[in-house]
């Protein structure tokens, strides 16, 4: 079964307790097991990116993290917040609804809609309130969605390829945005990705998804800002490749211990 | 390499200038712009044969009156409230069977749309109404209702049900199911649910519904009002038929057509202002 062995993940959660604890869970379609026995902790405040082949079974995990997975057959324990967040790949906005009235869906109480002009505001949006989602560019309704997530203070943000739909230009400002976004409100985040870049430019940890378990656990820890030229950059990325299974440069020489972790087997 | 560059670039240069960009005449494919009133003129010639044929003596005021004497009938009708009383007898009629049939439907459509039971329950059934259709319901209708009044809003409400069900339905039916989950991850309750994702999302399938319906509605009165009615426009007509009034018949068509392009147009109305988030070709 698989172990973590970053000691200093342990004492952050034994400090603050942690956000997340996921301890052999187990989801299978049909006879199928995509999630085999997963062990995963997120501390509070921590900024997690989930790398994974496709089809590895990020989004089950994240839906089941998200408690969506209604009708899906499995075990194991689990214990995430009740104040969770999703953003989506899509940025899911009801089209029938105003930019504020979809951020703020579902809140209630007086200060609502102040609390959601502040976050579209955040966002870089004010002034959009009264527009429709479907007169917003891509990166805008996506920010929207940021917004929406947001302006609830979640412990716990999951944002499945959020970025996955959008140009590279607009993916590098959301990507400072969310970063800046994270900083200031921290809640825990689980980031679901399949772009090494932009999983050790966000995250404070990357975690691979391999057959069901956790097969990395890497903490990044490049000096800000995180630039893409560093001999530590590269090795770090060459590292995570090969765990998603591409080898480049014919496996140049990466020390195990100075990047990737990998845990259990 | 240098010497190859420099080849290159000459070759480059070299290379006579394009032409300045033609601009490119694609041929139109769309109807083009819109001619102002357009629509109108199908219509007005229609009007102006008419005319032309009652005054050259071609159309027999027997078969069909000319313009001007179906004008002077209507002017008269009005002068001694005719018209007004049975328009409102009708009116009245149409407006109580769109109602409960519209309820009726959006209730129904609800139930069916949020619930596996109640789609099996509901749906089967309203299939199989809508296999019938509601004129042929009449004569079952008057032995359970008799001739009153409430056998012709039945009637009408019968007519109106359908589309307003089907479309409706249709309209929930296709709402994405992702919307469900984000309402589940927002933490809506059941019934704020209904209110921000299912009544907004079932409302274009509603709304064309009503299109239909209000078509139903007009097509079921002018029936039940020539079957056993005593007011109404249609029963006005009807007494035409026996005195050979061509001019009044012709009076209650216009009336007819008037209302349904009223009422058309009132519901597009609707739609328009309550379906702005949608930007659909149309604009
Ligand atoms: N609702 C479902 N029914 C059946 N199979 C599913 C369902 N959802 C996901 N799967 C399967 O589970 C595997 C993991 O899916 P997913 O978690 O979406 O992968 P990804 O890592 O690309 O997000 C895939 O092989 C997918 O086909
Ligand atoms: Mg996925």
């Amino acid at each position: 079964m698989a172990t973590h062995t970053g000691g200093l993940t342990h004492a952050r959660l034994a400090d603050e307790g942690p956000a997340v604890r996921i301890e052999g869970l187990v989801r299978s379609f049909g006879d199928r097991e995509i999630l085999a026995g997963l062990e995963l902790d997120i501390a509070a405040g921590e900024f997690v990116a989930l790398l994974g082949r496709s089809g590895s079974g990020k989004s089950t995990l994240l839906r089941a993290l998200a408690g969506l997975d209604h009708e899906v057959a499995g075990s194991g324990h689990l214990s995430a917040p009740a104040d969770v967040s999703v953003v989506f790949q899509d940025a899911r906005l009801l089209p029938w609804k105003r930019v504020l009235d979809n951020v703020v869906l579902g809140l209630t109480g007086p200060g609502a809609r102040d609390r959601g002009r502040a976050a579209l505001d955040e966002v870089g949006l004010a002034g959009r309130e009264d527009a429709w989602p479907a007169d917003l560019s891509g990166g805008e309704q996506q920010r929207v969605s940021l917004a929406r997530s947001l302006v609830r203070e979640p412990r716990l943000l999951l944002a499945d390829e959020p970025f996955g739909a959008l140009d590279a230009l607009t993916r590098i400002r959301m990507h400072a945005l969310l970063r800046r976004l994270c900083e200031a409100h921290r809640p825990a985040v689980l980031l679901v990705t399949h772009d090494v870049d932009e999983a050790i430019a966000l995250a404070d940890r990357v975690v691979v998804l391999d057959e069901g378990r956790i097969a990395a656990d890497v903490r990044v820890d490049l000096p800000a800002p995180r630039g893409q030229g560093t001999q530590r950059y590269a090795a770090l990325r060459a590292g995570l490749l090969r765990q998603l299974g591409v080898d480049q440069d014919g496996g140049a020489p990466v020390r195990a211990d100075d990047v990737v972790t990998p845990v259990g087997g | 390499m240098s010497a190859e560059a420099t080849t290159l670039t000459k070759a480059a240069t070299a290379r006579p200038e394009p032409a300045a960009p033609r601009a490119t005449r694609r041929r139109r494919l769309g109807p083009g712009r819109a001619i102002p009133y357009g629509r109108a003129i199908g219509p007005l010639l229609l009007l102006a044969v008419w005319s032309a044929g009652s005054a050259a003596g071609f159309i027999d005021a027997r078969n069909l009156s000319a313009p001007w004497t179906v004008v002077s009938t209507a002017g008269d009708l009005i002068a001694e409230g005719r018209l007004q009383s049975n328009l409102a007898t009708s009116a009245e009629r149409a407006l109580l069977g769109l109602l409960f049939g519209t309820a009726a439907g959006v209730l129904l459509a609800i139930a069916a749309g949020l619930s596996r039971i109640g789609e099996g329950v509901i749906d089967g059934p309203v299939q199989i109404k809508r296999a019938i259709p509601s004129l042929a319901l009449i004569p079952l209708l008057i032995l359970w209702f008799g001739i009153g009044e409430s056998m012709k809003v039945i009637t009408i409400a019968l007519g109106v049900f359908v589309p307003v069900y089907i479309h409706t339905h249709n309209g929930l039916r296709t709402i994405d199911g992702r919307y469900a989950e984000l309402a589940e991850t927002v933490g809506l309750s059941r019934t704020g649910f209904v209110r921000h994702v299912v009544l907004p999302g079932a409302l274009p399938g509603f709304l064309l519904g009503m299109r239909f319906a209000v078509t139903a509605a007009w097509l079921s009165l002018v029936v039940v009002e020539q079957v056993n009615a005593t007011s109404g426009i249609g029963y006005m007509m009807e007494l035409a038929r026996t005195y050979g009034q061509t001019d009044i018949i012709i009076v209650g068509l216009v009336v007819y057509g008037l209302l349904g392009l009223v009422s058309d147009a009132l519901v597009r109305l609707v739609e328009r202002k309550t379906l702005s988030w949608r930007r659909t070709l149309a604009g």
